[in-house]
C-alpha cells in the first residue's frame, strides 16, 4: 500500500503512513467520520422515503394527464370533482381516452383491534389501460360487488397471510360497515398518512362511501392519443377547462408537485429536511474536529518539512491524501451501519427506506470534500507561522 | 563571496509592554567552506540568530543576506528556495514520528522534487551509513535512541549537500566518540565541497576544529576569535 501511494503521489506518501502510524488514534479518526456518514444518510433516508411513499401513492394508477381540483395539493386531500368534466376533457381530439379515479381513506378495525388507515382507489373495471400493472391483470374482476385487492404491505399485518388471499382463498373483512372480500394482492406498503391500500371498482368505491355520488371522482386520468404532445394538450385542457374550478397538469407534474408540497408545507417534510440540514452540521463539525485534530498533533513535524523549504501545498497534499484515506476507509462502516439502520427503521415502520446509489455516492464525495476543506482550513495555521515558530 | 552576510540585525520578541529586543545590531560575515561556532550563554540569543539566518524567522530589522539574496521582506517562494538550499539540524531532533530513518532522510532529498527513486535510495542508505546507522536504516524513531536520532537528523540535513549547514546543538544528545565523528564530518565537508557550517554548541571539545568562534551575551557579539590555519 505504502509503496503503490509513493508510485502514484511521486513522494512519501506521508498522510497515510502517519495515520497507520497510530492505529488507536486512526480509528477513532475513523468512527468520527463513519458516524459523521451514518448521520447525514439516516436523516437523508428518512427524507427519502417521504419521496418514496409520494412515488407509491401513484402506483396504483398510470395516465399521461392528470386533472384534480384546484385546491388539491396531495392525492387526497382536494374537493371531488364534476362528472362534467370528464367528458369535457373527453371532447378534445387528441384525448384517447379518461377515466374518473376515486379516492378516499377508510379505517379498517382488524379482529384484533387494531386499526389500520387504508387508502382505497376506485377504478372502473373497464379502464385496464389507466391502472398500475399489479392491479390491471385483476381489475376486470373486482366487477363483482364488495370485492377488493389488499395491499399485502400493510402496516402491521401479516404479510405472509395476505400475500397468500386469491379468488381460490379469499379474505373477508369488514369496513364502513359493509362486508368487503379480498380476492387478490398486491405489496405497496404504508406511508406517513395511510397504513396500506385497497384496489376497488368505482362501483364498490361508491357502495363504501355512500356520500360519494358517482358523479363526484377525486381526479380525472387522462391518456392522450399516440404522437400527442402531453403538454400541449395539457394546455388546451386547460383553456377548454377555466371555467371549472380544476388544475390540469402532466402526472409528472402532479406527483412533483406533490413532493414539494409534503416537503415544503407539511411539517414531517419540513421536520426531515431540517433534520437533514442538522445532521449536515453536525457531521461536517466531526470531520473538521477529526482533520484539525490531525494538523494539530503533526503540526511540529509538518514545521520541520516546512523548514526544509518545503512548500504549502506539500501540506495540503498531505491532508488532502488523509481526507481520501479517512473518507474512503470511513465511508464503508458508516454506510454499513447506515444500511443496517434504514432495515432496522424500514421494518418498524413499513416505510420505504432504502439505500440509493445517487444518495450514496452524494455523501461519499461529499465527505472527502468536507475533510479536504477542513483539513485545508486547519492547515492555515501553518501557512502563517514562520517554522522557528512551531517546534 | 560570502555565503552569509549580516548587516545592523535587531530582533525583537512580543509586542507591546512585553516586547523585549533579543538581538542588537549584530553585523557578521561568514566565508565560504569554514566551520563557525556560536558559543554563549543560554538566552544570549544565539538560536535566535541561528534560525533568522536560516529562514526559519522572519527578520524584522536590518539585513540578511544569504547567497546574495537579502532575506527581509523576501517573498515565500524566495525564502522556500533558500531553505533548499540549507541544511539545518535541530536542537530537538525534530524527526517525523511515523517515518523511517530511511523515511527521513529521504524527505530530504524529496523536497528538491520527484527524481530517480534507485538512485535516491542509495544515497541514503550512504548517507546513514556515513553516521553509523547501517544497521538502523528502516527502524520508526521510537525504536532508536536519542544519539541515533539525532544522527538520522544529521544525514537528513546533509543528504541534499547542501551549501550551508546550520546546526543547534547538534551533539547535545551524542557521547563523545560521535558527537566529534559528526564535527569531523562537517569539517571535511567544508574542505572537500565547500560546505559552510555555523553551529550553536555549548561543547568545549569540539572548539578546536573551529576555523572561527564568536562569542553572544545579551544579544550581542562580544567575542570573534578566527584560527589561523
Amino acid at each position: 500500500m505504502t509503496r503503490l501511494l509513493a508510485a502514484l503521489l511521486g513522494r512519501l506518501p506521508i498522510g497515510w503512513l502517519q495515520l497507520t502510524h497510530n492505529r488507536g488514534r486512526m480509528i477513532a479518526a475513523l468512527a468520527g467520520v463513519a458516524f459523521a456518514n451514518v448521520l447525514v444518510l439516516v436523516q437523508l433516508g428518512i427524507l427519502g422515503a417521504l419521496n418514496g411513499t409520494v412515488a407509491i401513492a401513484y402506483a396504483p394508477f398510470e395516465a399521461d394527464i392528470f386533472i384534480s381540483s384546484s385546491d388539491a395539493n396531495t392525492l387526497t386531500d382536494g374537493s371531488p370533482l364534476s362528472r362534467r368534466v370528464l367528458f369535457r376533457a373527453l371532447s378534445d381530439p387528441q384525448v384517447e381516452a379518461a377515466a374518473p379515479l376515486y379516492l378516499a381513506n377508510v379505517d379498517w378495525t382488524r379482529h384484533d383491534g387494531s386499526i389500520a388507515t387504508m387508502i382505497v382507489y376506485g377504478l372502473p373495471v373497464e379502464a385496464q389501460a389507466f391502472a398500475g400493472s399489479f392491479i390491471r391483470e385483476a381489475l376486470p374482476s373486482l366487477a363483482m360487488p364488495d370485492t377488493a385487492l389488499i395491499d399485502r404491505g400493510t402496516r402491521a399485518a401479516d404479510s405472509e397471510a395476505l400475500s397468500r388471499v386469491s379468488p381460490e382463498a379469499p379474505l373477508q373483512f369488514e369496513v364502513n360497515g359493509r362486508t368487503i372480500t379480498a380476492t387478490g394482492n398486491f405489496d405497496l406498503g404504508g406511508s406517513f398518512s395511510a397504513d396500506g391500500s385497497l384496489a376497488v371498482s368505482d362501483q364498490t368505491f361508491l357502495r363504501l362511501f355512500p356520500s360519494r355520488i358517482s358523479g363526484t371522482p377525486s381526479h380525472i386520468l387522462v391518456d392522450v392519443s399516440d404522437g400527442a404532445e402531453s403538454t400541449a394538450v395539457v394546455a388546451r385542457l386547460a383553456e377548454r377547462l377555466s371555467p371549472e374550478p380544476v388544475k390540469v397538469r402532466t402526472l409528472e407534474t402532479a406527483k412533483a408537485d406533490d413532493l414539494t408540497y409534503q416537503l415544503t408545507q407539511r411539517p414531517t417534510g419540513v421536520i426531515f429536511g431540517f433534520s437533514v440540514a442538522m445532521a449536515v452540521v453536525i457531521g461536517l463539525v466531526i470531520v473538521y474536529q477529526v482533520l484539525s485534530t490531525d494538523v494539530a498533533d503533526h503540526l511540529s513535524e509538518y514545521a520541520t518539512f516546512k523548514a526544509m523549504g518545503y512548500p504549502h501545498r506539500f501540506f495540503l497534499g498531505i491532508v488532502l491524501e488523509e481526507s481520501v484515506v479517512l473518507g474512503l476507509i470511513g465511508f464503508l462502516p458508516g454506510l454499513i451501519v447506515a444500511v443496517g439502520l434504514y432495515q432496522f427503521v424500514a421494518g418498524l415502520t413499513g416505510l420505504p427506506i432504502e439505500m440509493t446509489i445517487a444518495r450514496a455516492t452524494s455523501v461519499f464525495s461529499g465527505t472527502i470534500l468536507a475533510c479536504a476543506a477542513s483539513g485545508t482550513f486547519a492547515a492555515r495555521r501553518l501557512r502563517a507561522a514562520d517554522p522557528a515558530e512551531l517546534f | 563571496m560570502s555565503p552569509i552576510v549580516v548587516e545592523c540585525l535587531n530582533h525583537w520578541f512580543g509586542a507591546g509592554e512585553v516586547r523585549k529586543q533579543a538581538i542588537y545590531d549584530v553585523s557578521l560575515e561568514v566565508d565560504r567552506g569554514s566551520l563557525t561556532i556560536l558559543m554563549g550563554p543560554s538566552g544570549s540569543g544565539k538560536t535566535t540568530l541561528l534560525t533568522l539566518m536560516g529562514c526559519l524567522r522572519e527578520v524584522q530589522d536590518g539585513s540578511v543576506r544569504l547567497f546574495g539574496a537579502e532575506l527581509k521582506g523576501a517573498g515565500i517562494q524566495t525564502l522556500e528556495a533558500m531553505r533548499r538550499r540549507l541544511g539545518f539540524i535541530f536542537q530537538a531532533h525534530n524527526l517525523h514520528e511515523s517515518l523511517t530513518a530511511r523515511q527521513n532522510v529521504l524527505a530530504g532529498l524529496q523536497v528538491h522534487g520527484r527524481g530517480d527513486p534507485a538512485r535516491h535510495n542509495v544515497a541514503v542508505e550512504h548517507m546513514l551509513r556515513l553516521v553509523g546507522l547501517g544497521d538502523r536504516i528502516d527502524y520508526l524513531p521510537g525504536n532508536l535512541s536519542g544519539g541515533q536520532k539525532q544522527r538520522v537528523a544529521i544525514a537528513r540535513a546533509l543528504v541534499s549537500n547542501p551549501e550551508v549547514v546550520f546546526a543547534d546543538e547538534p551533539t547535545a544528545a551524542l557521547d563523545h566518540d560521535s558527537g566529534m565523528a559528526v564535527v569531523r564530518m562537517l569539517k571535511t565537508l567544508g574542505q572537500e565541497r565547500g560546505t559552510t557550517t555555523v553551529m550553536v554548541t555549548h561543547d568545549n571539545r569540539i572548539l578546536d576544529l573551529a576555523d572561527r568562534i564568536m562569542t553572544l551575551e545579551d544579544g550581542r557579539i562580544v567575542g570573534d576569535q578566527r584560527k589561523t590555519p
